[in-house]
């Protein structure tokens, strides 16, 4: 009982992983698949911030009274994530506003039709 | 006491993971693209708070100002330029079903070796020696570690963060240089 009460954060971010991928997979809307990548994104992120708690612990910023901080390392390397995470999104979106301009639709299916 | 905290941080995490799976099913379902994007940015603030219970209090507003802001304002004006409604998926979805409930399966597979949730022993937490913590202050003169691997033990690793974050809006930048000129008049016509 409690190994399943240990893992089930693992489960719910494989979840949210899944149900990014899926939507990059299933839909052919261009934008819908950029949410996609970013719900997969985040996804990641909570699985790393997930892995850096402790128990019992508390936020690693040092104080008197404290013992047990969190692992800080986790949070680091997420915070740089998240921003280049905005930059390669926001390159993506610039992307599909370019393809709109060129082909006149977003939809996958569409721009395949007019290639070939 | 610290049992009824316990359970109180417990039942507000359960909360917060059924809501945020919850908010990930509606935006597959939800074909209006705007409708999507508001839904992102819920998500994104769900994931932000969560990870303020997971003592990551740095992450929980750089999430909440980066993912649930910034990314929103870039997706609405995304939108403006292009449309707000998504066609109806034609294909047969089994396909990408399966293979995601495979996949799936096999990552939960992966997950029974892995450390228990807040394990003090876990690799993770291990290595390096948790004492650089303490250190810190002495070292850097900041109580926050977070900020103080960010900005001093790593600071050469946040440089090349802005590095990427330039070369992504010189990207940006390229890409739409001229789009104004180049649209047609009817081109526009199907922001909200």
């Amino acid at each position: 009982m409690a190994d399943v009460l240990g893992l089930y954060n693992y489960w719910v971010v494989i979840f949210l992983m899944m149900t990014g991928f899926y939507i990059v997979i299933s839909r052919r809307n261009l934008i819908k698949k950029v949410i996609g990548l970013s719900i997969f994104q985040t996804s990641v992120f909570l699985l790393y911030i997930t892995i850096g708690k402790v128990r019992g612990g508390t936020a690693p910023i040092v104080a008197d009274g404290f013992e047990v901080y969190s692992n800080p390392l986790p949070s680091v390397l997420i915070l740089t994530a998240i921003v280049v995470g905005v930059a390669t999104a926001s390159v993506a979106l610039a992307l599909v506003v370019r393809i709109r301009e060129a082909y006149e639709t977003i939809e996958e299916d569409e721009i395949f039709e007019q290639d070939r | 006491m610290s049992s009824t905290v316990d359970l109180e941080v417990q039942t507000v995490t359960a909360l917060l993971l059924t809501l945020l799976c919850v908010t990930a099913l509606a935006v597959v379902r939800m074909r209006n693209l705007w409708a999507a994007v508001m839904l992102m940015g819920i998500y994104s603030f769900l994931g932000a708070s969560w990870m303020l219970l997971l003592d990551a209090p740095d992450v929980a507003f750089t999430e909440a100002a980066v993912g649930a802001g910034i990314s929103t304002i870039l997706a609405l004006a995304t939108l403006a330029l292009t449309t707000t409604r998504s066609k109806q998926p034609a294909r047969s979805q089994a396909g990408p079903l399966a293979i995601v409930t495979v996949t799936g399966a096999v990552l939960m597979y992966g997950t029974v070796d892995m450390p228990r949730f807040g394990d003090p022993e876990a690799p993770a937490s291990t290595y390096p020696h948790p004492s650089y913590v303490e250190r810190t202050e002495h070292d850097i003169h900041i109580p926050n570690v977070v900020t103080a691997v960010l900005g001093s033990y790593r600071g050469y690793d946040t440089l090349g963060e802005t590095v990427v974050i330039f070369t992504a809006g010189i990207s940006v930048l390229l890409l739409l240089q001229g789009s104004r000129r180049r649209t047609r008049d009817e081109g526009g016509g199907e922001s909200p």
